[in-house]
């Protein structure tokens, strides 16, 4: 009741103002940055909105996704399969700006572009990603992934990391760093561990792939590890942080990993250093001590700066991993959020769900589920929901999630891009 | 009643007459409903062994939700969600879905 009140009086308000001044009071959102949180707010907002003013500032003209980039890596995919562009959102109405974004004035409500522009907002949506900390472990910075990919980002990384394993001889050691929490994709350094057994018992079956790992534990453990054992006995070692796991400094020229106890001299070293939001959340003052963003789980409003959002890999989402379905469901409740707020009503109060699947053969998925509630203010897990899947299952459920990985997407892709 | 109908004839109006300049009540998806297409494909050009849900009957969508829920209707993913929504929340997302394209 008290939305179609408030709607009633809006509408009735604009209908009695002339047009000129109907166009200055649309309201107009920025967003800043086109991955899938980002893309999917600037559509929904349009969609609930068709009068709202969205503007987009993405770098990127092409956008690289990372789900199923592991793919890439392993040879079982094109990096093309992985790209898409910003057409059909233009065509819905978003404008789009491809430069980078360097500054916000919280006060003044602006965002400065590369080329000096302050373009102004009513509501602003950060959704940046991650940025790596280069420097951690020691001597691995930008100048160390060229010969150490991350991988971590799509793109030219992802073709690099493939080329390195193409080219390695059989017996070679393939090493891969793995940072604390929090990261993006917390499965996917597992996942790619997989596909490169995968990889490695086929092509080059001498060799092995070790995951050195900051951490004593990660998502759907056992599930993959009884993979493991299954599928790729002896081609892969996970080292925990309490067995000396931890990469604390590397080095490039011999593209040795070194932790406190040992040295792995590695003929592929991919490096997957510890994160932080996209810096356009530092300059904009709505990130914390952590380097990630603080939000309100109901609006994703910062609790640091009015009228900027947060949504996606960059926001402190509680229980919720930093993933694509997560920043896509983000990006759907953030417009929902503001459109309301725009019309002077109150969001309702949150709800989200995430799916994340991961494979350990191209015909064997894992998933892992969650169902979140705003509590406290913050997102934490719906007691007696989500998890994984069953620890006992036959192979038949594992390729059908394979199958429904892969189904997942096409089908987000499609709604943010297609 | 009556006035019910008659302030709803007067948004109708209105509407007509200033054209949507707010969020429509009717778009804005109930808590978690949003959540769904990530995986249920809105568009119909999409490659998916995964059911559209959008647009289909609403106690469709209840019957089956609340049979993943109790395990009646064996699944991957979907027990796994359904056990995190109340029914008004579930019937409010159906409701929701069914009023979609």
């Amino acid at each position: 009741m008290k939305s179609r009140r408030s709607f009633l009086k809006g509408s009735l308000a604009a209908a009695l103002v002339p047009m000129p001044a109907l166009a200055q009071s649309q309201p107009r959102v920025v967003l800043v940055g086109g991955g899938f949180a980002g893309a999917t707010c600037a559509r929904e907002l349009k969609r609930l909105m068709p009068d709202a003013r969205v503007m987009m500032i993405e770098t990127n003209a092409t956008f690289t996704a990372c789900p199923f980039s592991n793919g890439v890596v392993t040879g079982l995919r094109a990096l093309r399969a992985q790209q898409f562009n910003y057409e059909a959102l233009g065509s819905l109405g978003v404008s789009l700006v491809y430069l980078s974004a360097s500054k916000v004035d919280p006060q003044a409500r602006t965002v400065t572009v590369a080329d000096g522009t302050a373009l102004p907002y009513d509501r602003l949506v950060l959704a940046p990603g991650v940025d790596f900390r280069w420097g951690s472990p020691a001597r691995y910075d930008e100048a160390a992934s060229a010969r150490m990919p991350h991988a971590w980002k799509a793109g030219e990384q992802t073709l690099l990391l493939r080329r390195q394993l193409e080219a390695m001889e059989d017996g070679g050691l393939v090493a891969i760093s793995a940072p604390p929490n929090p990261m993006r994709c917390p499965t996917g350094v597992y996942e790619r561990a997989s596909l490169i057994a995968f990889y490695l018992k086929a092509r080059k079956p001498r060799s092995k792939v070790i995951i050195l790992d900051a951490k004593d534990s990660f998502p759907k453990q056992r599930l993959f590890q009884a993979a493991w054992q299954q599928l790729y006995p002896g081609l892969l070692e996970w080292v925990p942080l309490s067995n000396d796991g931890k990469v604390v400094s590397v080095e490039p020229a011999t593209n040795t990993l070194v932790t406190d106890f040992a040295r792995h001299a590695a003929a592929v070293a991919n490096v997957v250093p510890p994160q932080k939001a996209g810096a356009i959340a530092a300059a904009a003052g709505v990130a914390d001590r952590t380097g990630w963003c603080p939000i309100d789980p109901v609006t994703f409003e910062s609790p640091l700066q009015k009228n900027i959002h947060v949504i996606g890999d960059a926001a402190i989402s509680g229980a919720m991993a930093k993933s694509a379905f997560a920043a896509n469901a983000q990006g759907k409740a953030c417009a929902a959020a503001i459109a309301q707020l725009l019309a002077g009503d109150t969001p309702a109060s949150g709800k989200l769900i995430n799916t994340c699947y991961s494979l350990v053969a191209p015909d064997y998925g894992i998933s892992i589920v969650g169902v979140y509630h705003a509590v406290g203010g913050q997102y934490v897990d719906v007691e007696g929901a989500g998890g994984t899947s069953a620890l006992e299952a036959p192979r038949e459920t594992r390729a059908a999630e394979a199958n429904y990985a892969a189904a997942w997407f096409r089908t987000i892709t499609a709604e943010v891009f297609g | 009643m009556g006035g019910v109908c008659a302030r709803r004839a007067l948004v109708a109006a209105v509407l007509l007459f200033a054209g949507v300049t707010a969020a429509d009540a009717a778009s804005m998806p109930p808590p978690g409903a949003a959540s769904c297409t990530g995986c249920h494909a809105s568009s119909t050009n999409v490659e998916t062994n995964v059911p559209r849900i959008a647009g289909r009957g609403a106690s469709e969508i209840v019957a089956a939700v609340e049979a993943f829920r109790s395990g009646q209707k064996p699944a991957t993913v979907m027990d796994r969600i359904a056990k995190g929504f109340t029914e008004a929340e579930i019937r409010a997302i159906a409701e929701w879905l069914s009023a979609q394209k």
